[in-house]
């Protein structure tokens, strides 16, 4: 079954065939190809969902099966699983969505931008499927590569400085992830991770040398998964690159470096249980809570629309990253299903702001014409009401899930810092709609004072007057099936999460061809409604939510000349915070340095 | 930020990543007993599964050849990247070039030079075609083969004026060259997929040793990369020299 | 022996590594700071080469003397570091494409003065 193959190949043989064809292909045809193309991608995958239910998958290129009768890999192999596959899925149909999004109206130098967004879907799913380290990294590259070239090509100064940064700092995190993969390679003499992680089984290496080939492997998907205190790039990055590639990164590209993290730590490190569980628990929730926390202060700082979504985006990573330090499947797929909620309804808010830089051509919120759209506006109050992590949206079941295991292994402060970051990120982008689209809200609450002030080019062209059909119906394509999923994978998701915590069943499947696994870590939680307390702790978050969306809308009673403590408390904590992201790309390197020194020492001497 | 505190933050998390890395220097104080199992495997497999003795381009091109495709991607997106970076508005090219060149043509290169590097070209050439067909017998193949032959495009300029440069390169053929030389690398490999067989697997006739058709795929796929990387280096040069001209010329 | 060259050669890697970043993080010209990521980039080649230093072994090349199927120096890792390399050149062509734009508009090629994205 040639399948496995497909998502990869496909796109990259048809990038490559726009690229020579682009003086010849008219845009109709060039966007009806890539809109082809990404579909076909997204079925595939769904099927490749369904085809590794139970087992796993794999696939090895140039027909190199293991060899010798100990079975060694010598080729390169697809480890197809369903939350592979299904990750694939959503980077496709985010693909998807940006095409319809950026049908006919949205400027491309002739074939490039198609070209590009094809390569980058290549890049996605080869990250998702592949079983290799080096195969891994290789993706990694051709992502950032793809990124920083549809980040930059507009080439005004902004899109420029934040290429520039992100180039930088992803390209510094990726080769210390090569010297982690060169590292293992250099003990257990295999590329593969399933082989690495038998190998480290049965010849046990030192704890301090695990600690530090984990840190090392782990540092390029952190910086891309935007982790504190490797984040800064991301608002950089966001705040220039086009709307449809916004919706990639936001809504796909930073979830896959968590995901790398995940892959690796379970099949390589897992197995010989070193570093130790615990080790990484304290060291993921740390980093988790971190993130989570400053993210949203940052979001609820920002007037740019793009800049506030890349803001909270870090901030929701820094909840999945929580999710991932529980250790748990049952968290894991809660954290699968928050990813995909998390990943549609982020790319329905780039749409709409995409929409407000096509009419307005501008996404701040103090210089766009007022009370205009509703309806987009109304949308845009649906997609934070699914930022919070509110039912129907499937972050509400993905979150859901998480919390229950959080309560289970007595860490109940994880809901606190959920609580926090959800309300504040979804009041940032309550307030904003409110202001803009609905005329709420007189004066500027303290917290913006000094925000930054970037100014963005427009991206598309055409009648600016009118909201082209195909824009609102990729943002209702993706809020509806940001809902939709919630309630198809609620129920299925754990057993693939338990699959995905089982190294056995992928040692088996990848060196002794033997697929079909027998799940040993079923999870013992029922999946049960949600709770009692989860509702208390839903409906704080919406007081929350509420709450500081108005201190943001209305920031002066009565007169006064200055604003409510709260909101000069938080300004204190924010505009501090801000001096901190100085745009220049020596200081985000310097803090990477002291970060992965940090967590390293962190991952030693934890017990 | 002031410097000197960047610089504070970079000194302690540099020392701590030194002491990371020492940490994790016991691969290399000893080989364990499984840390040579690939490269044993694939050099004693090489000549016996593909009548190759090039053991790097075997692994290159087919054992790992799944990487390459990723890496030929990623230098055809740089490229793409830089050339639009670097674009320059069809107009301004138009007035600015010729004031450019004419600037400049006092300070070209002596007549020697021009004609050594005359003299020079053709072997250049065939030097770069020589390495890339020889990639599966001895060190070389379409990636060395490919730099080598951008390279002439180099010394092109260096002898003669950037506008001899355009008129014997076309942009638009080395557009189309490199888009053909990453879509066939794609295209090989789908090949196999007609046999039933997994994604670029060489299934070609593997041919005698030491001659140029061993190693089945290979030298095809080298020959791809080859154009590809060829023509991807010459665009970027020529996006390179364009801008440099032009920015002197608005001086 | 073969340890003294690899532990060397693991040194020079660290030194790389560690001021190529300082490079980075200290430059005060975009092209001096894209020319240290290279040096950053190096660490990576010198660090796959001496993982794929054998001792006393020839090239992975079955010409002339050596015989097919006899022990060599690791071809995989100089594969890999083929890949390296070029993926290296390309994003480097990338960065030094966006700092030529950069000159261009602003004028200025000095990484402090790039901070448009401040806050």
């Amino acid at each position: 079954m040639q399948l496995a193959s497909l998502p990869v190949v496909l796109p990259l043989g048809v990038a490559a065939l726009l690229a020579g064809a682009g003086n010849v292909l008219r845009r109709r045809a060039l966007d009806v190809i890539t809109l082809a193309t990404s579909a076909a991608v997204a079925l595939v995958s769904a099927l490749l969902v369904t085809a590794s239910t139970g087992k796993v998958v794999v696939y090895w290129f140039g027909s190199w099966h293991p060899v010798g009768s100990s079975r060694f890999p010598i080729g390169i192999c697809f480890m197809v699983d369903p939350i592979g596959a299904g990750l694939a899925c959503l980077a496709a149909v985010l693909v998807l969505a940006a095409f319809i999004f950026s049908w006919s109206y949205f400027e491309s130098i002739k074939s490039l931008f198609h070209t590009l967004m094809l390569v980058f879907l290549a890049a996605m799913c080869g990250l998702c499927l592949t079983g290799d380290l080096f195969n891994l990294f290789v993706w990694y590259e051709l992502m950032t590569a793809t990124a920083v070239a549809l980040c930059g090509y507009k080439s005004e100064s902004p899109s420029l400085q934040g290429a520039l940064n992100f180039a930088v700092t992803n390209t510094v995190g990726a080769f210390l992830s090569l010297t982690g993969v060169a590292l293992l390679y250099a003990f257990t003499g295999s590329l593969n991770m399933a082989e690495a992680g038998r190998t480290l089984a049965a010849n046990p290496a030192s704890r301090e040398f695990l600690s530090v080939v984990f840190i090392f492997l782990c540092a390029g998907f952190l910086v891309k998964a935007a982790a504190f205190p490797f984040h800064f790039w991301l608002a950089d990055a966001h705040a220039v690159a086009p709307t449809p590639v916004c919706i990639l990164f936001s809504g796909v590209m930073v979830e896959l470096g968590l995901y790398a993290i995940a892959r690796v730590y379970w099949i390589v490190f897992s197995p010989i249980g070193l570093p130790a569980p615990a080790g990484i628990r304290t060291l993921f929730l740390i980093v988790g809570a971190l993130t989570a926390v400053l993210g949203a202060l940052y979001c609820f700082g920002q007037r740019h629309l793009k800049r506030l979504l890349a803001f909270s985006t870090v901030s929701h990573v820094g909840l999945m990253f929580l999710g991932f330090a529980l250790l748990d499947p049952h968290a894991l797929a809660g954290m699968a299903i928050y990813v995909v909620g998390h990943g549609l309804v982020k790319g329905g808010l780039f749409v709409g702001a995409g929409i407000l830089l096509h009419r307005f051509r501008s996404v701040d919120e103090y210089d766009v014409p007022r009370g205009l759209m509703p309806g987009v506006g109304a949308l845009m109050l649906a997609a934070a009401w699914g930022l919070a992590g509110f039912p129907p949206f499937a972050t509400a079941v993905g979150a859901a899930q998480m919390e229950q295991v959080a309560k289970l292994q007595h860490r109940e402060w994880l809901s606190a810092v959920a609580i926090f970051a959800d309300a504040l990120t979804a009041a940032a982008v309550l307030r904003f709609s409110a202001r803009v689209f609905f005329k709420l809200g007189r004066g500027k609450p303290e917290v913006l004072r000094e925000a930054p002030h970037i100014h963005t080019e427009v991206e598309t062209r055409g009648d600016h007057y009118h909201v082209p059909a195909c824009m609102w119906l990729s943002m209702i394509l993706m809020l509806g099936l940001a809902i939709a999923t919630g309630y198809v994978m609620r129920g299925h998701v754990d057993r693939f999460a338990a699959q995905f915590e089982s190294p056995d069943a992928y040692a088996a499947a990848v060196l002794n061809a033997h697929p079909e696994i027998s799940v040993q870590r079923e999870s013992s939680y029922l999946d049960a409604e949600y709770s009692a307390s989860w509702w208390w702790n839903r409906a704080l978050a919406f007081v929350g939510m509420i709450g500081l969306a108005a201190i943001g809308l209305y920031p002066r009673t009565r007169k006064r000349r200055k604003t409510n403590p709260l909101d000069r408390a938080l300004a204190g904590i924010v505009l501090h915070l801000r001096t901190v992201q100085t745009g220049r790309v020596g200081d985000y390197v310097a803090w990477f340095t002291l970060g992965i020194a940090a967590y390293g020492a962190l991952l030693l001497f934890a017990r | 930020m002031k410097i000197s505190f960047r610089i504070v933050i970079f000194l302690a998390g540099a020392v701590g990543i030194a002491v990371l890395f020492y940490l994790a220097r016991a691969p290399l104080r000893a080989a364990t007993p499984v840390s040579n199992r690939y490269a044993h495997e694939i050099s004693s497999r090489t000549f016996s599964d593909r009548n190759i003795t090039d053991a790097v381009t075997a692994v290159n091109f087919d054992y790992r050849g799944f990487d390459t495709i990723g890496e030929e991607f990623i230098l055809f997106v740089s490229v793409l990247g830089a050339i639009v970076l670097l674009h320059i508005a069809e107009e301004r090219k138009a007035k600015l070039l010729p004031d450019a060149a004419a600037r400049w043509r006092d300070l070209a290169a002596s007549d020697a030079t021009r004609l050594w590097i005359l003299v020079m070209l053709p072997p250049k050439i065939a030097f770069g075609i020589y390495i890339v067909a020889h990639g599966q017998l001895t060190p070389g193949g379409g990636f060395q083969g490919g730099v080598i032959l951008a390279s002439a495009a180099l010394i092109l300029y260096i002898g003669e004026q950037f506008s001899y440069f355009r008129d014997v390169l076309s942009h638009d053929a080395l557009e189309i060259a490199e888009a053909s030389g990453a879509g066939a690398f794609v295209l090989i490999g789908m090949l196999a997929w007609l046999k039933g067989l997994p994604y670029l697997t060489n299934f070609l006739p593997l041919g005698k040793t030491h001659e140029l058709t061993s190693g089945g795929t290979i030298p095809l796929i080298s020959l791809a990369t080859g154009v590809e990387v060829a023509a991807g280096f010459t665009l970027l040069l020529y996006a390179f020299l364009q801008e440099t001209l032009t920015m002197r010329a608005e001086e | 022996m073969a340890e003294i060259v690899r532990l060397a050669g693991y040194a020079a890697a660290v030194w790389l590594f560690l001021t190529g970043l300082y490079g980075v993080v200290t430059s005060r010209h975009l092209v001096h700071m894209c020319l240290s990521l290279t040096v950053v980039q190096s660490s990576t080649y010198v660090l796959l080469t001496v993982i794929g230093y054998r001792l006393a072994l020839p090239a992975p090349v079955f010409t002339d003397h050596v015989q097919p199927a006899s022990a060599t120096v690791d071809p995989v890792v100089q594969a890999l570091m083929l890949t390296d390399i070029v993926v290296e050149a390309t994003v480097v062509a990338l960065l030094l494409a966006i700092t030529v734009r950069i000159h261009r508009k602003s004028g200025t090629a000095d990484p402090h003065e790039v901070d448009l994205m401040r806050g």
